[in-house]
């Protein structure tokens, strides 16, 4: 599978990440987005007319929308990622999926705005950013009480990693993540699973990876 | 307060991505404007009509506010044959521009923002270097740094020990010369140029002339931005957002000899643009 990749952009991450936990590996053709705007040259627009990344080509198939791309990449090689098992979940599934371009819209756009200069209303794109992460807390707050961590059953799925990169980089929009304790938590588990890999600003789960030493904190203990 | 800096010259736009519809800007505080003009030379105006010095160089357009002493520093490498010129990009970062410079300027980060790339554990050791302040260039150098690189540059295939010099000809610039894998006994060249739009905000254009013929343009930019997006998100963290000049702030090591050095030659010409004066 050929990936048309942007190392700094949160949409091409969500396929190079669902293809890494998956073990399928990509060939990798990075597009100059940023100063260049390869995007919009002709021989892109011929390949994507929406002038938006990444693009995925396997054999006969090319495609231009990332919840494709993840169907596709879990359909073929991992289909634990697909919440089949109960119609509830595979309609959530959904939902988040769709949710996704919200997020991308608002907190992408942001980002672009703000770290690229690229053209929008920052204060406008900001506050629906908000709005798309108030929701995805009260999402996650919920599916918390029903023991589920992840946003459409108690697994991870394909609608997890389309919403986890614009929300990990939202701070790069200006956009604080501080007052969602659900999504940090959430967050912390995709950041954890096998076969996770990094982007500039989306780090590995080191804060939980070592055990404290216990002598240390027996001595904090008897300071107290 | 600008001070002295007003005179010095700054980075305002790529001249390659400069378009007639001119950019639209800020330095140190002042609106300007950016035009490409129709027979294609390049004029910058501040909001309120008076037009600024232009120089085009380094891949981009350069001003100044006030009237500068001297002309734009000089990169001879930026002439010699074969180099690849990178026009890496504007990153906004909400941070101030000397605090920009000043982690361009630390190795002792490398191991733990650039983690496999620029530095990794346990090869976190900076070995002693030499730093000065060159009284006749009046320029702020660091030579001979070497530093253990799991992956120094893209040409890089293997981890290698590289070597690095390190100068800053201008107070919101720096240039690094660093061990190139393509062509021994050469120096790569990187740079940091940093458009200073307010005490704490910035545009920072990283600019490199590369020996490498075998990578393409592309890989070599996102190489470049991929290394300064992870240092952006450490720099809109930093507190306090200006960078302290007064010494009862922080307590340096030795790995921090070029900081301590820069800090030294801001204080001394007054470029406090950016900067905290007392301790808070």
């Amino acid at each position: 599978m050929k990936l048309y990749d942007y190392i700094l952009s949160p949409s091409c991450y969500k396929i190079r990440l669902m293809a890494s936990l998956l073990g399928v590996p990509l060939t990798l053709r990075p597009v100059d987005f940023h100063p260049g705007e390869e995007h919009l040259t002709p021989e892109f627009l011929a390949l994507n007319p929406a002038g938006t990344l990444p693009i995925l080509a396997d054999g006969g198939l090319l495609l231009t929308e990332t919840s494709a791309m993840l169907v596709h990449l879990a359909t073929s090689a991992g289909p634990d990622w697909l919440a089949r098992h109960d119609p509830q979940a595979a309609a959530s599934e959904q939902q988040w999926l769709s949710f996704a371009h919200r997020l991308t819209a608002s907190l992408g756009g942001a980002r672009l705005c703000d770290m690229f200069q690229r053209p929008g209303d920052l204060a406008s794109l900001q506050r629906q950013g908000i709005m798309a992460l108030r929701e995805l807390e009260v999402r996650l707050f919920e599916q918390r009480l029903r023991q589920q961590a992840f946003l459409a059953s108690d697994r991870p799925t394909i609608a997890d990693i389309a919403c986890f990169p614009h929300v990990v980089l939202a701070p790069d929009g200006g956009i604080s993540l501080d007052p969602y304790p659900s999504i940090r938590l959430w967050q912390r588990s995709i950041r954890g699973l096998p076969g996770f890999i990094e982007m500039p600003g989306i780090y590995r789960r080191h804060e939980l990876s070592e055990e404290p030493d216990p002598d240390a904190a027996n001595e904090t203990a008897e300071q107290v | 307060m600008i001070g002295p800096m007003m005179d010095a010259w700054y980075p305002v736009a790529l001249e390659s991505r400069l378009g007639t519809n001119g950019r639209s800007t800020r330095l140190m505080d002042t609106p300007l404007h950016v035009a490409r003009l129709n027979g294609g030379a390049i004029e910058i105006r501040t909001e309120d009509g008076r037009a600024l010095p232009v120089r085009l160089r380094y891949g981009h357009v350069w001003t100044s506010l006030g009237a500068p002493t001297t002309d734009l520093f000089d990169i001879p490498e930026a002439d010699q044959p074969g180099r690849r010129l990178v026009e890496v990009g504007v990153v906004r970062v909400r941070c101030s521009p000397l605090r920009a410079v000043e982690n361009f300027l630390d190795i002792a980060h490398f191991p733990f923002v650039h983690t496999d790339i620029l530095g990794a554990e346990p090869h976190t050791e900076v070995e002693k270097y030499e730093v000065e302040i060159r009284e006749k260039e009046d320029e702020v150098w660091a030579t001979q740094v070497k530093f253990y690189q799991p992956q120094a540059a893209k040409s890089a295939s293997t981890g290698i020990t590289t070597d690095y010099m390190y100068r800053v000809p201008a107070p919101t610039c720096s240039v690094l010369y660093k061990t190139c894998p393509a062509r021994p006994g050469e120096w790569d060249v990187i740079t940091l140029f940093v458009q200073p739009l307010a005490e704490d905000l910035c545009d920072v254009w990283p600019w490199m002339a590369l020996f490498d013929d075998e990578s393409p343009m592309t890989d070599l930019i996102h190489f470049q931005q991929m290394i300064f997006l992870q240092d952006r998100s450490i720099l809109e963290n930093q507190i306090p957002r200006l960078l302290p000049l007064d010494p009862g702030m922080e307590i340096p090591t030795r790995a921090d000899l070029t900081s301590v050095a820069y800090r030294r030659w801001l204080k001394r010409h007054n470029y406090t643009y950016g900067a905290q004066l007392v301790a808070q």
